[in-house]
C-alpha cells in the first residue's frame, strides 16, 4: 500500500495572515502547496483559495496566486531583468505597473540585473524568485521552503521582507523545516507524516507547554543524557543544541541532581531553567 | 499578442545563449553536405578510364584528348584486344571503358553517324551514372563543334552498357536525403528537449501556476527552430549549388515552402515527444533511436523502399521524411511543380495536424 503524502489535513488561513507550515522533510508541506496551487489533485477532499475551488476554478486561482517552489525554478540562462520581465508578461502585466510592491526587494538585486539568474548566490536567487512570484500582485502568496539553503543573514532579511508584504495585505503561506522561524508567523500548523499535529499562534503553543524545562550541560554529552534518562524523576530528556532539555515529573532539588550526575562521573555540570520553544512543543507532540 | 512575442523572445534567448548547441545546429548541415558531397565527388574526379581504340583516327584521338583534358577522367592505357576488357574491369580499378569501332572517323565523315560503346562499372550505381553522363556530355560537345562547320549534323551515338547493375538501383542524389536527415535531427531533437527541459528545471511548475495557454508555449518553442532550420535549408542549397554543382531545377520558393512544412512536421513531432516524456535524456534517446533510425531506413534515401517486405513498406508511409524526400527530389532534381507533389504535401499536412492535436491534448496542465 502506498503511504499518503497528506492525510486528513484541514486548516483555514485568514486574509492578510502570515501562515506557516512547519515540519521536517517529508511531512507533506510541498504536497499541500501543490494541491492548493492546483498543481496536484487530491484523492479526496476539497480546498478553496480566495473563494475559488482548487479543481473546478483552477484557471482563476492560477491568475491570482503567486507561487515560489522549493527548488529554484527560474530560467538560469536569462538575466535577472529578463526573468522578471518574462513573468510579468506571462501574467499580462509589466514590471513598471507593480514596481512599488517589489521595490524593497528588487533594489537589492538591481545591481545584478544583467547577470544571468543561474550565476546568482543562493540568497539572491531567492529574492529574485520572490520578485517574480510577486510581480503580478497576487492576493495569496505560496512560498515553499524559501529559506532552505540560504545563509542566516539572508534568512533574517527574507522574513523581514515577508513581514512587510503582509503589511501590504497579501496573504502569505510559507513552509519551513526550521522550527526557529516559526515564531515569525502569525499562526502555524505543525506537520508530521502528512498530518497536522497542531494549529495555533506560536506564542500560544509555547505558553501551553505544560512543564518547566531545564537546560543542562556537561562535558560529556552522551553520558549526560544516558544518566538523566536513568534518573527516576526525569519525565523527558533530549539533546537540544549544546544542551540537554529536561522536564521533571515533580519539582526537583538541583543539588540532588548535581550530586547524582557528579557520582555518574560527569564534569562541568550546568543546570538552568529555560523557556520552551516550538521545537520542544513539537517534540512533545510527537511523543504523545 | 504581447505575451506571445515575449514568449518567443525568451525562447530565442534560450537558443542563442547555448553556444555549443548553436554551433552543432549550424555546423552539422554544412559538415554533412561536405562529407557526403566530397565522399562522392572525390571519387568522380580522376576516375580511371580505359580506351579500346580500334579506329586510331583523328576523330577518336580528338575525343580521347578531350576526355583526358577534363578533370573527371584519367585515361589509363590503350587496350590491344577486346578480351582484355573483362579482366581489367574485374580488377576493380577501372571505372569505365570506351570502345571505338574500326573506321570511326570514316563512318562519321561519310555517314554523318557513328557509334561509341561506353561501358561503366555500375556496382556503384551513383558513380556509374554520373561518369556516363560526363562522357556523353564530352562526346556531345565534340559532336557540336564538329557540326558547326558542316551543313548536315553529325551524330555520334554513345551506346551505354552498365556492367554489374544494369538498372542502376539505388542511384539517388544525396542532397534531398541529407536535407531530410538534417532537418529531422535539428527540429525533432531540439524541440523534444525544450519542453522537457522546463519540466526538469522546475520552471514548468511556475509556468503552470500562471494564466499561460499551452498552445502559446508550444508555438513559441518552435519558432526559433523554424527560423534556424530555414537558414539551414538555405545553407544546404547554397552548398549544393556552389560547392557540389547540383542546381535546383524547380522553383526555389516552392522548395522553401515545402521545407517549411516538413520543418513544422518535425517540430510538432519533437513537441509530441517532449510532452510525453519526463527527462531530457529519454527525450533525446527517443528522438535519436526512434526518429533518426526510421528516417535513414525508411525515407528511401539509403535503401530502396521497393525492395522491402510489404509490412515495412506500409510502415514507411508514416515516416514524414519519406514524403519530404520525394518532394525535394521532385522539385530539385526533376524540376517538377506543385501539381506533381500535392499528394505528398497533403500527407505531411495531415501528419502535422494529427501530431499537433495529440500534443495539445496530452499537454499536462498539472504536475501528476
Amino acid at each position: 500500500m502506498q503511504l499518503p503524502a497528506v492525510d486528513d489535513v484541514s486548516f483555514e488561513v485568514k486574509k492578510g495572515e502570515l501562515f506557516g507550515l512547519i515540519g521536517p522533510d517529508g511531512a507533506g508541506k510541498t504536497s499541500i502547496f501543490r494541491i492548493l496551487t492546483t498543481l496536484l489533485l487530491a484523492e479526496h477532499g476539497s480546498a478553496w483559495v480566495d473563494g475559488f475551488e482548487v479543481i473546478r476554478d483552477y484557471r482563476e486561482i492560477r491568475k491570482i496566486v503567486g507561487y515560489m517552489p522549493g527548488k529554484f525554478s527560474l530560467y538560469p540562462d536569462l538575466t535577472v531583468a529578463e526573468n522578471l520581465n518574462f513573468f510579468a508578461t506571462v501574467f499580462g502585466t509589466t514590471v513598471k505597473d507593480n514596481y512599488e510592491l517589489i521595490k524593497d526587494i528588487y533594489v537589492q538585486i538591481e545591481p545584478f540585473k544583467d547577470r544571468r539568474a543561474g550565476k546568482l548566490s543562493g540568497g539572491m536567487k531567492q529574492k529574485l524568485a520572490l520578485c517574480c512570484a510577486l510581480i503580478h500582485k497576487p492576493s495569496v502568496l505560496f512560498l515553499d521552503e524559501p529559506t532552505t539553503g540560504v545563509d542566516p543573514v539572508s534568512r533574517k532579511e527574507f522574513w523581514e521582507m515577508l513581514n512587510r508584504l503582509r503589511m501590504q495585505g497579501i496573504t502569505i503561506l510559507v513552509s519551513t523545516p526550521y522550527m526557529d522561524e516559526a515564531t515569525r508567523c502569525d499562526r502555524i500548523a505543525l506537520l508530521h507524516n502528512g498530518k497536522i499535529l497542531s494549529i495555533d499562534t506560536p506564542e500560544n503553543m509555547i505558553k501551553s507547554y505544560p512543564e518547566q524545562l531545564y537546560a543542562i550541560k556537561a562535558d560529556q554529552m552522551y553520558l549526560l543524557i544516558k544518566s538523566l534518562r536513568k534518573y527516576p524523576e526525569v519525565l523527558d530528556c533530549y539533546a537540544f543544541g549544546e544542551y540537554a532539555h529536561v522536564s521533571f515529573k515533580i519539582p526537583f532539588e538541583e543539588y540532588l541532581l548535581e550530586a547524582y550526575l557528579g557520582a555518574e562521573g560527569l564534569s562541568g555540570i550546568e543546570i538552568k531553567p529555560t523557556a520552551a520553544t516550538i521545537e520542544d512543543y513539537f517534540i512533545k507532540l510527537l511523543k504523545t | 499578442m504581447k505575451q506571445f512575442i515575449n514568449f518567443v523572445r525568451k525562447e530565442f534567448a534560450h537558443v542563442m545563449r547555448d553556444r555549443k548547441t548553436l554551433l552543432i545546429l549550424f555546423g552539422m548541415p554544412v559538415a554533412q553536405i561536405l562529407i557526403f558531397g566530397f565522399a562522392l565527388t572525390n571519387e568522380l574526379k580522376n576516375s580511371k578510364l580505359i580506351v579500346f581504340d580500334q579506329a586510331k583516327d583523328p576523330a577518336s584521338q580528338e575525343i580521347i584528348a578531350r576526355i583526358e583534358a577534363s578533370r573527371y577522367f584519367e585515361v589509363e592505357r590503350n587496350l590491344s584486344n577486346a578480351a582484355q576488357l573483362e579482366s581489367v574491369f574485374k580488377e576493380g580499378k577501372i571505372k569505365m571503358a570506351l570502345v571505338f569501332p574500326a573506321g570511326f572517323n570514316a563512318s562519321l565523315l561519310h555517314g554523318h553517324h557513328a557509334q561509341i560503346q561506353v561501358i561503366a562499372d555500375a556496382s556503384d550505381p551513383n558513380a556509374a551514372n554520373m561518369l556516363t553522363n560526363y562522357v556523353s556530355a564530352i562526346i556531345q560537345d565534340y559532336q557540336r563543334s564538329l557540326s558547326k562547320s558542316s551543313l548536315s549534323p553529325y551524330r555520334i551515338i554513345p551506346e551505354v552498357r552498365m556492367l554489374y547493375n544494369p538498372q542502376l538501383k539505388g542511384a539517388h542524389n544525396f542532397v534531398p536525403g541529407v536535407m531530410a536527415l538534417v532537418l529531422m535531427l535539428v527540429c525533432v531533437m531540439m524541440t523534444a528537449i525544450s519542453i522537457v527541459k522546463e519540466k526538469e528545471t522546475g520552471t514548468m511548475e511556475i509556468l503552470l501556476v500562471s494564466p499561460f495557454k499551452p498552445i502559446l508555449v508550444i508555438i513559441s518553442k518552435t519558432i526559433p527552430y523554424l527560423i534556424l532550420s530555414l537558414l539551414n535549408v538555405g545553407s544546404i542549397l547554397l552548398l549544393s549549388v556552389f560547392v557540389l554543382d547540383l542546381p535546383v531545377n524547380g522553383s526555389v520558393l516552392l522548395l522553401f515552402a515545402e521545407s517549411m512544412l516538413f520543418i513544422s512536421t518535425c517540430l510538432t513531432l519533437g513537441i509530441f515527444i517532449s510532452v510525453k516524456t519526463s527527462s531530457q535524456q529519454v527525450a533525446m534517446l527517443i528522438s535519436l533511436m526512434g526518429m533518426l533510425l526510421p528516417t535513414i531506413l525508411f525515407s528511401g534515401f539509403m535503401f530502396p523502399i521497393e525492395n522491402m517486405p510489404y509490412l515495412l513498406q506500409l510502415f514507411s508511409n508514416i515516416v514524414p521524411a519519406k514524403w519530404f524526400y520525394i518532394i525535394v527530389k521532385s522539385i530539385m532534381i526533376k524540376g517538377l511543380g506543385f501539381s506533381a507533389i500535392w499528394k505528398e504535401t497533403l500527407i505531411l499536412v495531415a501528419i502535422t495536424a494529427v501530431l499537433l492535436i495529440i500534443s495539445l491534448k496530452s499537454f499536462k496542465i498539472r504536475l501528476a
